[in-house]
C-alpha cells in the first residue's frame, strides 16, 4: 500500500470525503473557440475538436487547474482528472487517439498539481487525485443494430486495450485512484477492471479503485438492464475502495438505490447525483440548496461515505454539500456474511 | 464448518448440446430464436440459473457461444438470470466470460493438466469476476473414490483460497456422479462414494458449494423413467442432506421421494446406498412392474344438475362445489355472447349471494373459501376465451385493486390468503405478491398497479419492524394510498403507537377476514372514505396519548434490582435427572399417524375465523355445521397426509450439561462443566412485582455455576412441513384456496402436536424425568406435566436471534431441513423450535417490557451492536429507541 493510499483510508474512515462536482458545466461557462481548444499544439490537425474538452489539459492547462481549484477551495477532498473521454475509443470521434496515453498524463498532472498545493496549505486535508476511466461511446452488451441483436461494435478485448493505455497515462500522471465511472454497462466496467488490475501488474503497483455506475431512469436500472444490487455483484471482484451511483438522476430519484447498496455493500459507498433533472432547456438547475437539503439527510441517514455532484453542480453545490455534511458520521461499513452472490440482470443468492 | 442448508438451486440444461438432441439441432441448423425460446421457457420454468454448453465437434464452438451469450444479453426475461458458462475448452469459457455483464459461473477447471495450468486459469476466472466449479480431476483422472474425490478437492481448495485468492463460497465442487447398478461390481460403492465425499467436503472445506450431474446415475435404467425418476430422487435425498447444494437435474425426471413406493424405494435406496450384495438384481426383479402408474377420478349426479345453468353456478358457488364447474362455464359461456358476461352475470350474483351470507353471519370462512374455489376455477376456464377477445379488453369492473404481501423476513400467510380470498369473493382484484416481499418491491408494485389499497401481514416480531420500515418509505414517497396492517403479532394498539406516527395516509388495523371486507369497503367508498379514515386516526391518536401517559409512570425496576428479586429455587440438595441422552438425537421421517390424535385443534378453528373450543364447536349452535364440515374435511386430509405421505416430519432433540451464570445459561461439552461449548442468553422481566413475585429468567430454572449442582437443558427443532410446496403448488394450479390453507393449517397443528409429542417422550424417556407420567390429552393441552419447553421468540424469551444458536447446536438445518430466514422465520412455515427445562418449579411467563441498562448488557453479553437488538427487541422496550 503506498503513503497516499494509507492516508485516504484514514480520512475514509474518519469522515465523509468530498468529491469534487462537473466539470463540463465549468469549462463551457469559459466558452472557448475552435482555436483555444486547438491551440499550438494542434493548430494544424483537419477536423474540428471543439467539444472535446479533454484535450484542454493540453492547450488549456491553466484553465483546468484553476477550475480544480475552484472545487478544491469549495472542499473538496477528491478532484477527478478530466479525462472522461480520454480512451482511444472515445479520443477516435475526433481523430486523436494516437494521443491517449499522454492526454491522460497531461489531465492526471494537471489535477495533481492543484491537489498538491491545496495539500499544502491544509495538511489536514489532504487532497487526492481520482483518474477518470468513463464509460467510452461504446457498450460491449447492446447491439446498435436493432436487426442483428448479435452484432456488437466494440468487444471485450478492445476494451481492455483502450482502458488500459488511459490507465496507464493516469498512474503515470500522477493519480492516487482509479475511478471507474458512468458505468451505464457493466461489462464494459468489467472490461475496465480487467485492464486496470492488467495495468497494475505490468506497472508493479495497486491503488484504490473507485466504481460509480449509472441508473439511466425511473426503471430503477443500468442502461444494460441490472438492478443495483447485480450491478455490485458483478463488479465486486475489482475488491473496490467504494462503489456507487453517479449522474442520469438527481439526488431525489437516486436515493433508494444509494440505499440498496448501502445496505449490500461491504465497502465504501459514493454518490454524485446531478443537479436535479434537466428542465426543458436541457439544463441542470437544481440549486445549491434543494440538493444539500436532500444529500445532508442521507448523510445523517448513514448512507455514504462519499459525496460530490455529476451534471449541472458547481463549486457553489460543492461548498454547501461539504459545509452541511462536515462533522456527521460516514456510513458505518456492514459485516457482510460470505455466500455466493450471482447475477444476470437480476442478483442471485446462493446460502 | 460450511453450513447444510438444505436448500438446492436447480441448474437448467436444456441450452447444453452435450444433453439436449433438440437444442444441439436448433443450433447446428442456425434456429438461433428457437434455440433462445429454449433458455426463455427454461428461466420461465424457474430456473435459477442456466448453463449454456456449445461443446460439439460440428460446431465452431466458440463463435456459437458468443453468438448466443450475446444474443441472450438482448433478451431481458433470459438474461435476468446469471449464465453457468459451460465448456471442456478453456478458449471457449473465456470468450464466453468476455460477453457477459453479470457475475457467472464456470463449468469447469480442474487440476487435470496440472497446478500451474489451473492456477493460470483461476486467476482469470477472478479477474473476469466468476465464480467457477471444479471437478474432481487431477493429472491421474477422474476421481471415482471417496479418497480421491475428497483429496482432489482438498488440494484444488487449498490452491485457489491460499494461492489464488479465490474467495471459498465462489467455489462449487463436482465429486463426479457415476452410473451405478451396472452390473459391474466396482461401480456399486459409486453413489456412496459421492455422498460421502460431499459430506466430508461440506464439513471440512468452508463456505465451499457441491454440485453434480445427477441423471449421470441412473444411466443403466434408459427406458425406465419411473425407476431413473426414483433413482434420481433417492440420490439427491441423500446427497442434499450431506451438503449438495446445486445440481445439473431435469425437473421433469424427479419424483418426490416420499411419494415413491415402499418396495421402489427401498430398493433403489439399497442400490444408491450400496446397502446390499444383491440390491442391483432386486432392483432389476421389480423395475418392470414400474414402468407406467395412473389414477382414476369417478364422477356422481345430483338432482340440482337438472336446473338451469346459471342456477346451476350459484348452487355450485353458494354449496362450493367444484365437481362440474367446467361443463357448466362452458355451458354457459356457449349461452352468452361473450364470455366476460358469464363472469358479470352468474357467477357474479352467485359470489353476491356468498358475500352476504358470510356478512351477516349465516355462512363461515371455511365454506366462503370454498366457494371462491368454485369462482377462481371458472374464471380460470374463461380466461383464454376472454383473451382471444381482442376488440375489447375489459377486464370485469371490479370494486377496486389491494395488493397484498407477507413482509420481507416473513414466511406466515395463512391468513393473509383467507383475507385476500374473502376480498375476492366481494369483488375485489387482489395482487397477492406471497411471502417475504421487500418493501421497494411492494411500493414499486403499488405505483406500477395504481392500486386503491396495500395491506400488509406478518406473523413474527420482526414484522412490526418491516412494517414501520414500509409505512415510513410511503410517507418519504409522498404515497397516500391507504395501508392495511394485520396478522397473528399485530395488534389495534402497535398499530396506533408504533405505524401510524410513520405515515400520514390512511392507516388500519384488520382484526381478521370478516372485518377486511368492512374496513376496505368504507376506504374506498366515496361518502365514507373521509370520515372513516379521520374517525380511525383519531381513534389512534387517542390510543397513542392514553399509551404515552401511561408510559410515562416509571414501572420499571433497574435491571440489578430486578436480579436480586430473581425466581429462588431451593437448590440444596436437588439432584438433577441425567437424560438418558447426552448430545443429539434425530429423527427421519417421523410416522404422522402417531401425531394425529394429539393434535390440538382449538387453534384450527380459530385459523378459519371459527370461535368456540374442541370439541364443543363440533355442537355449537352457531358455527356447529360448519365446523363439523371443516372437520370432516380436515379429517379426510389428514388421512392422506398420513397415508400418502404427504408430508415429511423430521426433528432433532438435544441434551446438554448446563448451568446458569447470571441470565446466561452455558452448556458444557462433558460432565465436568469445564468445556463451555455454546452460551444462552435469556432476558429478565423487569417490572415493579408486588412483594413475593419473583422477576422470571429463563435461566432462573438451571442451578446456577457456583452451587456445583450439574444441571441439564435441552433444546429441539421438530418440523411437519417438509414437502409440503409440492402439493401446494398443485392446489395452486388447481385454484384451490381451500385445499390450499386446509393443508398448512393442518401441516401448522401436526408440526405442534409433533413439539408436544416429542416433549412427553422427553418428560418420559430421553431425558426422563417424568418415567410414570400419565395425562389425557387435555391434560396436556393444559399443560399439567413438569418441566417447559418455551421457543425463541415467544413471551419468556422473545429475542428470535437466539434461534442461530439453537440451531447451530442442533445441527438443525442438517437435521430437520428447517431453514431461518433473515428475520428468524422457520421455513417449512409449519416447524417449531425451543428449549427443555426440567426443574419442578419451572413454568412459562411474560417477559413484558425491559429498560435499557438490560438491553444494553444483553447486546454486549451477546457481542451484538445495542442498536442492533433494540430493533430486534423493539416490542419489548420499555424506553423509545432513537
Amino acid at each position: 500500500m503506498t503513503d497516499r493510499t494509507q492516508l485516504l483510508q484514514e480520512a475514509l474512515s474518519s469522515r465523509i470525503l468530498i468529491l469534487d462536482g462537473a466539470m463540463g458545466t465549468m469549462i463551457q461557462r469559459l466558452k472557448f473557440t475552435e482555436t483555444d481548444f486547438r491551440g499550438e499544439q494542434f493548430k494544424n490537425i483537419t477536423n474540428d475538436i471543439k467539444g472535446n474538452n479533454d484535450i484542454l489539459a493540453i492547450t488549456q492547462p491553466q484553465a483546468i487547474v484553476d477550475i480544480h481549484k475552484e472545487y478544491l477551495a469549495a472542499g473538496a477532498d477528491i478532484i477527478e482528472t478530466n479525462t472522461f473521454n480520454a480512451t482511444s475509443i472515445s479520443q477516435s470521434d475526433y481523430n486523436m487517439e494516437d494521443i491517449v496515453y499522454d492526454l491522460n498524463v497531461a489531465c492526471a498532472k494537471v489535477a495533481r498539481k492543484a491537489a498538491d498545493e491545496f495539500s499544502a496549505l491544509t495538511p489536514n486535508k489532504p487532497r487526492f487525485v481520482a483518474g477518470v476511466l468513463g464509460p467510452t461511446s461504446r457498450t460491449a452488451s447492446l447491439s446498435p443494430d436493432v436487426n442483428d441483436p448479435a452484432f456488437r461494435n466494440v468487444n471485450f478485448d478492445q476494451l481492455v486495450e483502450s482502458y488500459k493505455e488511459a490507465t496507464k497515462g493516469l498512474i503515470d500522471g500522477g493519480a492516487d485512484i482509479i475511478l471507474i465511472e458512468t458505468i451505464f454497462d457493466t461489462l464494459n466496467a468489467k472490461a475496465a477492471i480487467f485492464a486496470v488490475k492488467m495495468a497494475f501488474d505490468e506497472m508493479n503497483i495497486e491503488l484504490p479503485i473507485m466504481i460509480s455506475g449509472t441508473i439511466t431512469d425511473a426503471s430503477g436500472r443500468t442502461l444494460s438492464g441490472q438492478t443495483a444490487e447485480a450491478f455490485w455483484y458483478s463488479v465486486r471482484h475489482a475488491n473496490p475502495i467504494s462503489v456507487g451511483f453517479n449522474c442520469a438522476l438527481g439526488a431525489k430519484d437516486l436515493r433508494q438505490h444509494i440505499v440498496s447498496l448501502s445496505k449490500i455493500a461491504d465497502t465504501a459507498v459514493s454518490a454524485h447525483p446531478n443537479a436535479g433533472l434537466p428542465n426543458e432547456m436541457g439544463e441542470y438547475d437544481e440549486s445549491p440548496e434543494i440538493m444539500t437539503a436532500q444529500l445532508k439527510e442521507w448523510a445523517q441517514s448513514g448512507l455514504y461515505n462519499i459525496v460530490g455532484g455529476c451534471c449541472g453542480t458547481t463549486p457553489d453545490h460543492i461548498k454547501e454539500i461539504a459545509e452541511a455534511v462536515s462533522g456527521i458520521a460516514p456510513r458505518q461499513i456492514p459485516h457482510i456474511e460470505p455466500q455466493m452472490r450471482l447475477s444476470g440482470l437480476e442478483p442471485f443468492k446462493v446460502i | 464448518m460450511t453450513k447444510r442448508s438444505g436448500v438446492f438451486i436447480n441448474i437448467g440444461e436444456r441450452t447444453n448440446v452435450t444433453g439436449s438432441a433438440k437444442f444441439k439441432n436448433l443450433i447446428l441448423n442456425g434456429e438461433f430464436d428457437q434455440a433462445l425460446d429454449v433458455a426463455r421457457s427454461q428461466v420461465e420454468a424457474g430456473a435459477q440459473i442456466i448453463d449454456i454448453n456449445m461443446d460439439e465437434a460440428m460446431l465452431d464452438s466458440q463463435a456459437a457461444m458468443v453468438k448466443f451469450l450475446n444474443l441472450i444479453a438482448s433478451e431481458p426475461d433470459i438474461s435476468r438470470v446469471p449464465i453457468m458458462i459451460d465448456s471442456s475448452k478453456w478458449s471457449v469459457i473465456e470468450a464466453g466470460l468476455k460477453c457477459v455483464q453479470g457475475k457467472s459461473v464456470v463449468n469447469s477447471i480442474s487440476l487435470k493438466e496440472g497446478e500451474e495450468n489451473f492456477i493460470s486459469q483461476a486467476k482469470l476466472i477472478k479477474r473476469y469476476g466468476a465464480a467457477t466449479v471444479v471437478m474432481a480431476f487431477d493429472e491421474k483422472g477422474q476421481a471415482d473414490t471417496l479418497a480421491r474425490k475428497y483429496d482432489i478437492c482438498e488440494r484444488s481448495y487449498k490452491i485457489l483460497t491460499e494461492k489464488v485468492g479465490f474467495s471459498p463460497e465462489d467455489i462449487i465442487f463436482d465429486p463426479n456422479v457415476f452410473a451405478v447398478a451396472t452390473g459391474i461390481e466396482e461401480h456399486n460403492n459409486y453413489g456412496v462414494d459421492f455422498i460421502e465425499a460431499t459430506r466430508k467436503i461440506t464439513d471440512n472445506l468452508p463456505h465451499c458449494h457441491v454440485s453434480g450431474g445427477v441423471s449421470n446415475v441412473s444411466f443403466s435404467f434408459r427406458g425406465n423413467n419411473p425407476v431413473r425418476e426414483a433413482m434420481h430422487s433417492v440420490f439427491l435425498y441423500h446427497a442434499i442432506q450431506a451438503g449438495m447444494d446445486m445440481g445439473i437435474v431435469n425437473a421433469g425426471m424427479m419424483t418426490v421421494y416420499s411419494q415413491i413406493p415402499d418396495e421402489l424405494r427401498e430398493r433403489v435406496e439399497d442400490v444408491i446406498l450400496n446397502r446390499r450384495d444383491d440390491a442391483t438384481d432386486r432392483l432389476l426383479e421389480i423395475a418392470d412392474k414400474y414402468k407406467g402408474v395412473q389414477g382414476e377420478i369417478k364422477k356422481e349426479d345430483l338432482e340440482w344438475r337438472k336446473q338451469s345453468v346459471e342456477a346451476r353456478l350459484s348452487h355450485a358457488l353458494v354449496k362450493g362445489i367444484t365437481a362440474f364447474i367446467d361443463e357448466d362455464t362452458e355451458e354457459a359461456r356457449q349461452k352468452f355472447d361473450r364470455p366476460i358476461e358469464v363472469i358479470e352475470g352468474p357467477l357474479m350474483d352467485g359470489m353476491n349471494v356468498v358475500g352476504d351470507l358470510f356478512g351477516s353471519g349465516q355462512m363461515f370462512l371455511p365454506q366462503v373459501v370454498k366457494s371462491a374455489r368454485v369462482m377462481k376455477q371458472s374464471v380460470a376456464y374463461l380466461l383464454p376465451f376472454i383473451d382471444e377477445e381482442k376488440e375489447d379488453h375489459a377486464a370485469p369492473s371490479s370494486n377496486g385493486k389491494i395488493l397484498m404481501a407477507t413482509v420481507k423476513g416473513d414466511v406466515h400467510d395463512i391468513g393473509k390468503n383467507i383475507v385476500g380470498v374473502v376480498l375476492q369473493c366481494n369483488n375485489y382484484q387482489v395482487i397477492d405478491m406471497g411471502v417475504m416481499v421487500s418493501c421497494d418491491d411492494i411500493l414499486q408494485k403499488a405505483r406500477d398497479e395504481k392500486v386503491d389499497i396495500i395491506g400488509l401481514s406478518g406473523l413474527i416480531t420482526p414484522s412490526l419492524e418491516e412494517m414501520c420500515t414500509v409505512a415510513g418509505e410511503m410517507e418519504r414517497l409522498g404515497m397516500d394510498t391507504p395501508l392495511l396492517i394485520g396478522g397473528a403479532t399485530t395488534s389495534k394498539i402497535h398499530t396506533a403507537v408504533k405505524i401510524a406516527p410513520n405515515y400520514n395516509g390512511p392507516l388500519v388495523y384488520v382484526l381478521d377476514a370478516s372485518r377486511a371486507v368492512g374496513v376496505v369497503g368504507q376506504l374506498l367508498g366515496s361518502s365514507t372514505k373521509q370520515g372513516f379514515t379521520t374517525q380511525v386516526a383519531a381513534d389512534y391518536k387517542e390510543m397513542r396519548l392514553k399509551y404515552e401517559s401511561r408510559n410515562k409512570k416509571d414501572n420499571q425496576i433497574t435491571i440489578n434490582q430486578a436480579r436480586a428479586n430473581h425466581f429462588k429455587i431451593k437448590w440444596k440438595g436437588y439432584v438433577p435427572e441425567k437424560p438418558s441422552v447426552i448430545g443429539l438425537k434425530t429423527f427421519e421421517d417421523y410416522n404422522l399417524g402417531d401425531l394425529v390424535e394429539t393434535i390440538d385443534w382449538t387453534p384450527f378453528f380459530r385459523t378459519w375465523e371459527l370461535a368456540g373450543n374442541y370439541p364443543k364447536i363440533l355442537t355449537d349452535k352457531v358455527v356447529g355445521k360448519s365446523a363439523r364440515d371443516l372437520f370432516n374435511d380436515a379429517e379426510i386430509m389428514l388421512q392422506k397426509i398420513v397415508d400418502e405421505k404427504w408430508l415429511l416430519a423430521k426433528a432433532v432433540i438435544g441434551f446438554w450439561d448446563a448451568n446458569s451464570v447470571g441470565d446466561d445459561v452455558e452448556l458444557y461439552s462433558d460432565d465436568s462443566h469445564s468445556k463451555t461449548i455454546d452460551t444462552v442468553h435469556f432476558l429478565r422481566q423487569q417490572m415493579k412485582k408486588r412483594t413475593g413475585k419473583a422477576n422470571m429468567c429463563l435461566a432462573d430454572f438451571i442451578a446456577p455455576k457456583d452451587t456445583g449442582i450439574k444441571d441439564y437443558m435441552g433444546g429441539f427443532a421438530v418440523t411437519a412441513g417438509i414437502g409440503i410446496e409440492e402439493k401446494l403448488e398443485l392446489f395452486k394450479g388447481q385454484h384451490d384456496d381451500y385445499n390450499d390453507i386446509l393443508l398448512k393449517a393442518l401441516a401448522d397443528r401436526l408440526a405442534e402436536s409433533f413439539a408436544e409429542h416429542l416433549h412427553y417422550k422427553v418428560r418420559t424417556d430421553y431425558w426422563g424425568y417424568a418415567v410414570g407420567e400419565n395425562l389425557n390429552n387435555q391434560e396436556l393441552i393444559k399443560e399439567k406435566y413438569r418441566g417447559i419447553r418455551p421457543a425463541p421468540g415467544y413471551p419468556a424469551c422473545p429475542d428470535h436471534t437466539e434461534k442461530e444458536g439453537l440451531f447451530s447446536l442442533l445441527n438443525a438445518r442438517q437435521n430437520t431441513a428447517i431453514e431461518l430466514t433473515e428475520s428468524m422465520a422457520m421455513l417449512p412455515t409449519s416447524s417449531v423450535s425451543g428449549y427443555y427445562f426440567g426443574h419442578p418449579e419451572s413454568q412459562y411467563f411474560g417477559l413484558g417490557k425491559i429498560s435499557k441498562d438490560q438491553v444494553a448488557d444483553y447486546a454486549v453479553r451477546k457481542n451484538k451492536e445495542l442498536n442492533i437488538m433494540e430493533r430486534w427487541l423493539a416490542p419489548n422496550l420499555a424506553y423509545e429507541r432513537k
